[in-house]
């Protein structure tokens, strides 16, 4: 399939693009594949008849049929485990964890399984599968609805994990995904599903609809993995950033002019590493935010890395904005969320080194 | 105190204090062995419903024993698969085959010329009776003791033993422990270290073959301690739910390691009646009886290739050897609890039939026996020329960072030239590991 595939940059805008919030790129991600592939197949949680808790798959099985698009049983393990087998037949099984935090039953069939069947057998069997989960927090999800665990799937060899942070990308990531012969984690930031929450939660939020990367082209497009996107240019100090974080940094270095080169990772591994050291060497200061708990954390690796091979380049040590080390709270959301506040006195730290 | 709701009986103040149950298994090193409190019935005596039968009709076949071969050394009853004495033969050439093969490979461990090898003496029938009655293109999902149907569907021995070499014929690149095979010509998937992993995967397989209209069914093999993991259960509920051309095996052979199959709940209950709590059809067969298990199989497989739906067979069977080569059964049970198996030896068991039929006889046995030894022996020479285990003779360092991913990305490229650089430090001067 020869695939167009998108610069680095926000899509253009022409006459083939609508506004779409991320739900809706998700869902349109799925319908093409669906329709291009006969061998993608959907199962999940409430995904079927239903469409999905979020809707992100609502019409599939009626367009595709029951044996396309299926309710499976509340079983992670089964999910994750019947998807490993579909794609040792030759399908390309797209499975849906309800939430990030419930996919820890399926835990031993993605490190021990999809993650090394391809290793394991020398090519003889993969692991095609699209794992799509809703993560993250900043919904008042409490300790079970809000959880960003992609450093347990950052350190495990031979899985891919993906996090986009527009409809754009979510749609143009979704289908690459898809395609990519190894088994992907797809974690969908779901504070962001309907529009950019910048952590100014006292403020209404703005729909995606009003916003520049909410235009998204029709019919079939790809990102690719592995490449970063420069959400904005400068010279002050580079931000690294994935998911919902990549607004709230946005909106915290306008509030406070601070001419920071912002960059969306989009894909924690494999990693764009010759974007984080263009942009570390240029700025010599590096900040590093993520929703997740601080300790191990992917910001440490991050932090590692961005150390190893930018050291004599940087003007002052490299610091992590991160979710505290607790479990997600309820009632004290905004306390441990990191927003405007920790992020504005982690840059005002660095700028002053 | 707590309070406790009166219900017309002593509120708990006059109750015996409560006692947990651990399991003990009948005998421990030293100790003599009766097996006469297993219920062995009799041969033929099991009736055979209609393989699209609804599962519950199979409920009195998941406590019973399905069996042929008696004590007469003659096939009994509706479950006799009436086979003919070429395929008869085949089966006892692939059980002499595969009893040479591990005596010689746990003997090649013991003298260093690999790290671990699992003998599956006494379960032969599990494996090749039951893939006979396959079609060989049913995608099997094996633990790590079906080495037999690797054997009974041809698989090369000098593959079986690069891949125990770990040398660089190992079709698997010396990745893998050994016996971890993988053979997707043959239909046999890559085999994980992770228990009951492998459950879930073949139903979803069978599932895959469904949606796509195939023909072709599915069957996975466990352990009855492995029956204990979560992944057993979701392969069952699901094998249900979508009514999965699939056949789960258990092989119930008494132990897991040290722990007898009480600990996997075998006090209770049989393992092949927890196929009707989920709607799956049941059967418990005699494991150790080669016509039992391949009528069993096929019984299945016709159910699962006429969409009937899967069907769970409890191998009844016992773990003669050690549970592998890091392992002395003497720790832990009686030494003599293999002789007095009740339902002694399958390779021993085939063999009288043949006798009994007028097929063979013990000079031709004695001779196969001797010349499944030569054709190992011969094998493992071919083989051990492309090297033992430590000996150097290995895949390059580079394959050691391939195929986690379709391609490198750059930090395992990086890797692989850390691990290059360090080879050229130890051994300068072009001299090889």
């Amino acid at each position: 399939m020869s695939a167009p595939e998108t610069t680095n940059d926000a899509p253009v805008v022409t006459e083939d693009t609508r506004r779409l919030n991320m739900i809706e790129a998700i869902n349109e991600a799925l319908a093409i594949m669906l329709e291009r592939d006969p061998d993608v197949i959907i199962l999940g949680e409430d995904v079927g008849y239903f469409g999905g808790v979020f809707r992100a798959t609502a019409g599939l099985q009626e367009k595709f049929g029951k044996t396309r698009v299926f309710d499976t049983p509340i079983s992670e393990c089964g999910i994750i485990g019947v998807a490993v087998g579909m794609g040792a037949y030759g399908l390309r099984p797209v499975p849906e964890i309800q939430f990030a935090d419930y996919i820890y039953p399926g835990l031993d069939q993605l490190v021990s399984e999809a993650a090394r069947l391809r290793y394991r057998s020398a090519g003889e069997f993969i692991a095609p599968m699209t794992v799509r989960s809703p993560f993250g927090g900043g919904i008042f999800g409490g300790q079970t609805h809000s959880q960003s665990p992609e450093a347990l799937f950052t350190h495990v060899s031979g899985i891919k994990t993906v996090i986009p942070s527009t409809p754009h990308d979510a749609k143009g990531l979704l289908i690459s995904a898809i395609e990519d012969n190894d088994p992907v984690i797809f974690f969908e930031p779901k504070r962001i599903y309907n529009g950019p929450f910048t952590g100014f939660y006292d403020k209404p939020v703005e729909p995606w609809k009003k916003h520049r990367d909410s235009q998204v082209p029709e019919g079939y497009y790809k990102i690719p993995l592995g490449k970063a996107r420069t959400v904005r240019e400068g010279e002050a100090l580079t931000v690294l950033v994935y998911g919902t974080m990549v607004h709230v940094a946005e909106a915290v270095c306008e509030a406070r002019g601070v001419d920071a080169e912002i960059i969306d990772l989009r894909t924690l591994v494999p990693l764009d590493i010759e974007a984080i050291e263009t942009s570390v060497k240029k700025t010599g200061r590096c900040l590093i935010i993520h929703e997740a708990t601080r300790t191990s954390g992917f910001g440490a690796e991050l932090s590692a890395l961005v150390t190893e091979r930018c050291f004599y380049h940087l003007e002052a040590p490299v610091d992590r904005v991160t979710g505290f080390d607790t479990p997600y709270p309820h009632s004290l959301e905004w306390a441990y969320f990191p927003g405007p506040v920790r992020i504005g006195e982690a840059i005002d730290k660095i700028m002053s080194e | 105190m707590a309070d406790r709701p009166a219900n017309g009986t002593a509120q708990g103040s006059n109750k015996p204090a409560l006692s947990l149950h651990v399991p003990e298994p009948k005998y421990r090193p030293g100790d003599e062995v009766d097996f006469s409190h297993i219920a062995i019935t009799k041969p033929g005596a099991q009736p055979r419903p209609d393989e699209a039968c609804e599962a519950s009709e199979t409920a009195p076949l998941t406590l019973d024993l399905i069996r042929v071969l008696g004590d007469d050394n003659q096939a009994h009853g509706p479950w006799d698969p009436k086979l003919d004495a070429d395929t008869l033969r085949q089966m006892l050439h692939h059980f002499a085959m595969v009893r040479a093969f591990d005596a010689r490979m746990y003997r090649g461990q013991r003298q260093g010329k690999t790290s671990f090898y699992m003998k599956c003496t006494g379960e032969e029938a599990t494996s090749i009776s039951a893939a006979m009655a396959l079609a060989s293109d049913d995608m099997v999902f094996p633990s790590y003791r079906q080495q037999g149907i690797l054997i009974a569907r041809g698989y090369p021995l000098v593959e079986m033993i690069n891949q125990i070499y770990s040398n660089r014929g190992d079709k698997l690149k010396g990745r893998q422990l050994p016996i971890m095979y993988s053979s997707r010509e043959n239909s046999f998937f890559s085999i994980s270290g992770n228990l009951a992993t492998q459950t879930p995967q073949a139903v979803g397989w069978a599932m895959a073959s469904a949606i796509k209209g195939d023909t072709r069914i599915a069957a996975t093999w466990v352990g009855e301690g492995s029956t204990a993991e979560g992944d057993f259960h979701s392969a069952c509920t699901f094998a249900a739910v979508y009514n999965a051309p699939v056949i789960i095996n258990v092989v119930n052979n008494q132990w897991a390691i040290s722990s007898f199959s009480g600990f996997a709940g075998a006090e209770r209950t049989t393992f092949a009646a927890r196929a009707l709590g989920y709607g799956i059809a049941g059967l418990r067969v005699d494991g150790n009886d080669p016509l039992a298990v391949y009528a069993a199989e096929r019984w299945a497989a016709n159910r699962a290739r006429s969409n009937s739906g899967p069907t769970l067979i409890e191998h009844f069977t016992y773990r003669a050897e050690g549970h592998s080569t890091s392992d002395d059964p003497g720790a832990y049970r009686s030494a003599h609890e293999g002789e007095e198996w009740p339902l002694g030896d399958p390779v021993n068991r085939l063999k009288k039939h043949l006798i009994e039929l007028g097929e063979w006889d013990e000079d031709r046995h004695a001779a196969m026996d001797i010349a499944c030894a030569e054709e190992v022996k011969a094998a493992t020479k071919e083989a051990e020329k492309n090297g033992i285990l430590g000996h150097g003779l290995h895949h390059p360092f580079h394959t050691m960072f391939e195929d986690v991913f379709e391609t490198l990305p750059w930090h395992l490229e990086e890797q692989a030239a850390q691990a290059i650089h360090e080879r050229e430090v130890k051994w300068p001067e072009g001299k090889k590991p």
